[in-house]
């Protein structure tokens, strides 16, 4: 289908960083109205097919654009970047050297005596650390420093990582 | 609001003829069949007046002597031929029966591609063949009532089904002559029954759907604003309902009369029943009196409690992991409705009430919201009822992916991701010269293969020889409305395809299907023969009307002169064929030429109605 090019062109939305999630939702519910397969349940099976495809398209355009990271990895492959790929790591010494003493600390706060407590306490330090990453992405990305953006977008994705990692422990210790 | 038709004089509008679709929910232990009559959904009961149906088929030596009520009489007389809950085993191997540890009660054997199959007095049954029979005396009481065939049916899932277990259910359906609307998850049925008198609320609201039944538990987070009824998260157990209650019952009786592990077959019925009809006295009593194999015992509340508490935790600690699934606490929650008999025992209404801070509701039949639901789905899916309003977006329940290295998983889809879907992958070949590469699909959450759920395996051949590393193969996984999977692989550089449709290790294969289907029609080839042809002048009728319409409508537009031509050459045969053929063969093949001709007019449809339904879009956002 020739409309599923642009993942902002499916909802009418101009590519960039910020984005109106309350639109997005409104304007995805809307899309699905028109398209979900249960709209095409009595059509021939050639409109079924055609309806599914779209429906998944905009299943994976709202998932890519309503999360910040995948909509920031997404932004710079509208540039050329292969953001995809897990190999492009950052040069910044210092960030990988925080990274480290922050898994550390998060190896650590499994044995510490009050484990739920510690978690949360990294648990504020990561989301914080994960906000400051995205205003610096939008800055670079707004300047059309592609290339320091893509360097921020690994980070990026450290910090989600450690982020949902932090989630994990806290889900485990609380099926315990 | 709907505005009338007028027509011409003398032109009357071709009538919307009604279509029969129903609503059935395919259970553990009862099974039922609903629709909407006169705009309010209905339990479709039997000629008692008894709207459940138990899921018991009995055999004899001629094959199936009855179903339901008169099959369960002979639960304790004929046991081996007295089958039940048998959608605990679909979908499943032999292996994975045997973990279930509940069913020594049949004959179990397995045939060659490892799907258990039930000795019986008449031979060798899969559960498939069980459900059929189950699902075929539900339409039957359907069509019945309704005095005309069935057009077509929503049929319930336990939302956390995997990918077998949902195939295996479509199958059992083609078995049984049903044509399926949707494959429809339980909770999100039983949301659609509370949730429909609520769709002109403005405010969104979270909703948790806590649905036990005899054999599964699901847990279901949706969230609901006007008549979109988004699936945020869904958990479960498919092996862990009130049947689980029973056993541990039977094992306290066992006990308590000094009997041995192992029992014989009518021993172990008797202590099944006895067990199920004790729960069931104690959802109203403090305590009852049980006379069995000559001796008198005494349940309380207290001790069926202890019996039970644990696997009630276990369903709590689902609804915790889904919660936090959806990103949302407890006190989120704006709503808790209790779905499936297993809710009825207070213990769990009161336990599922901590949980979430707040009573939950159950004013709907909790036996028969589900089957409710489905059947207000199945009127819009049919399209006797305007959908203008109601949307349903549901879930994957587990996740999807393949098996690489050393035998570990990686995820492709995951869970809780909203269907359909379609993922994309690459991979390249591992050694010099590799002409072929084996793909093993997996569901599951867990990191190691040996711990997921095998669906199945297949091979793409004719990959062009390369230095290792430099073939690109793109496995494409896709997920439809029912939850169902297809997979396809193709080397990018030398475009060789393999297309799969994910056939479930132990499932029906599609000979197997319509082998079955022709031994059950053979003894009425000429009945099914008018019914197959009625079926595809129905579908001849509805291609003809459908195309018309949008030939009349962006025909001009969208396609060149001779295209149009082609199309209409097409459907006049189509209407020819339509009018004279007694042949279905014959009128499905030009429908299937009128489909393709179609194909690509219906492809540019689409893509002008994108368009069109973003060009409404800034007024919506106005209006919101």
């Amino acid at each position: 289908m020739k409309t599923t090019n642009n993942f902002f062109e499916i909802f009418s939305l101009p590519a960039a960083w910020e984005i109106n999630i309350d639109q997005l939702d409104i304007r995805f519910r809307k899309l699905q109205q028109e398209f979900h397969p249960d709209r095409y349940a009595s059509k021939s099976d050639i409109e079924k097919r055609l309806a599914m495809q779209m429906a998944a398209t905009i299943n994976q355009a709202y998932q890519t654009l309503a999360e910040p990271l995948s909509r920031a990895q997404y932004l710079l492959e509208l540039e050329g970047f292969d953001a995809n790929q897990e190999t492009h790591v950052t040069s910044d010494g210092q960030f990988l050297m925080n990274q480290m003493l922050m898994r550390e600390a998060l190896s650590e706060a499994k044995f510490s005596d009050d484990p739920r407590q510690a978690l949360v306490s990294l648990s504020i330090d990561a989301l914080e650390n994960a906000a400051a990453l995205q205003s610096e992405f939008a800055q670079q990305y707004g300047a059309s420093a592609y290339n320091d953006a893509f360097d921020t977008l690994a980070k990026m994705q450290f910090a989600t990582k450690f982020v949902n990692d932090i989630a994990q422990l806290e889900a485990q210790l609380e099926d315990l | 609001m709907a505005l009338l038709q007028i027509s011409e004089p003398g032109q009357s509008p071709q009538p919307h003829q009604r279509k029969n679709a129903v609503g059935i929910d395919l259970g553990t232990t009862n099974s039922l069949v609903a629709t909407v009559r006169s705009g309010s959904e209905e339990i479709l009961p039997d000629e008692q007046g008894r709207s459940l149906l138990p899921s018991v088929v009995h055999y004899d030596a001629q094959g199936v002597s009855c179903v339901g009520y008169e099959a369960a009489e002979h639960n304790s007389s004929d046991p081996l031929n007295t089958l039940s809950s048998v959608k605990r085993l679909l979908g499943r191997g032999v292996e994975d029966i045997k973990t279930l540890g509940d069913n020594s009660a049949y004959d179990f054997v397995a045939d060659n591609g490892g799907m258990p199959k039930i000795n019986t007095a008449y031979g060798l049954v899969s559960p498939i063949q069980v459900s059929a029979e189950i699902l075929r005396k539900l339409a039957g009481r359907a069509e019945l009532t309704l005095g005309s065939m069935l057009d077509g049916a929503v049929i319930t899932v336990p939302a956390y089904f995997d990918d077998a277990q949902r195939q295996a259910t479509k199958d059992a359906a083609t078995l049984a002559g049903i044509k399926v609307l949707r494959l429809l998850n339980e909770p999100t049925a039983a949301a659609i029954a509370y949730g429909i008198d609520q769709q002109d609320s403005t405010q969104s609201r979270c909703i948790a759907v806590y649905d036990l039944g005899g054999g599964t538990f699901d847990i279901s987070i949706l969230r609901l604003s006007k008549g979109v009824f988004e699936v945020l998260a869904t958990g479960g157990d498919s092996a862990l309902g009130g049947d689980d209650f029973d056993y541990a019952i039977a094992d306290w009786l066992r006990v308590e009369l000094g009997l041995s592990e192992d029992l014989d077959r009518v021993e172990q019925r008797i202590l099944l029943e006895t067990a199920r009809s004790a729960k069931e006295e104690l959802t109203d009593c403090s305590e009852v009196q049980l006379d069995i194999l000559d001796t008198c015992l005494v349940l309380t509340r207290d001790t069926l409690y202890k019996l039970v508490d644990n696997l009630i935790e276990q369903t709590l600690g689902a609804c915790k992991r889904s919660l936090r699934d959806a990103q949302l606490t407890a006190s989120q929650i704006d709503d808790v409705i209790l779905v499936g008999g297993s809710t009825r025992m207070p213990r769990v209404g009161e336990k599922v009430g901590q949980l979430f801070a707040r009573q939950p509701k159950c004013t709907i039949d909790p036996d028969l919201v589900v089957a409710m639901g489905a059947a207000v789905q199945a009127e819009v899916l049919i399209g006797n009822k305007s959908a203008d309003d109601m949307l349903l977006l549901d879930v994957i329940p587990l996740s999807l992916g393949i098996e690489t290295m050393g035998g570990l998983t990686e995820k492709i889809i995951h869970r809780n991701t909203t269907i359909p879907v379609a993922k994309a992958q690459e991979f390249t070949t591992f050694k010099d010269g590799q002409t072929a590469m084996s793909i093993h699909i997996i569901q599951g959450e867990r990191e190691l293969v040996a711990d997921c759920r095998s669906l199945a395996r297949f091979e793409l051949r004719g990959i062009p020889p390369m230095v290792a590393g430099s073939a690109k193969i793109q496995v494409s996984y896709q997920v439809d409305a029912d939850g169902l999977l297809s997979v396809s692989a193709r080397e990018l550089t030398s475009g060789v395809e393999s297309r799969i449709e994910v056939k479930p290790s132990y499932g029906l294969s599609d000979t197997e299907i319509t082998q079955m289907l022709q031994d059950s029609f053979s003894h009425a080839r000429d009945d099914m023969r008018a019914r197959a042809l009625r079926e595809q002048q129905v579908e001849a009728d509805r291609m003809i009307e459908d195309l018309q319409a949008a030939i009349d409508k962006d025909g001009a537009e969208l396609l060149e002169d001779a295209e149009l031509q082609c199309l209409q050459v097409a459907l006049q045969d189509l209407q020819q064929l339509r009018d004279t053929s007694e042949d279905h063969r014959q009128l499905a093949a030009q429908i299937e030429i009128v489909g393709k001709t179609s194909e690509e007019f219906a492809s540019r449809r689409m893509d002008a109605s994108i368009k069109q339904a973003l060009a409404g879009l800034s007024l919506d956002d106005a209006l919101k």
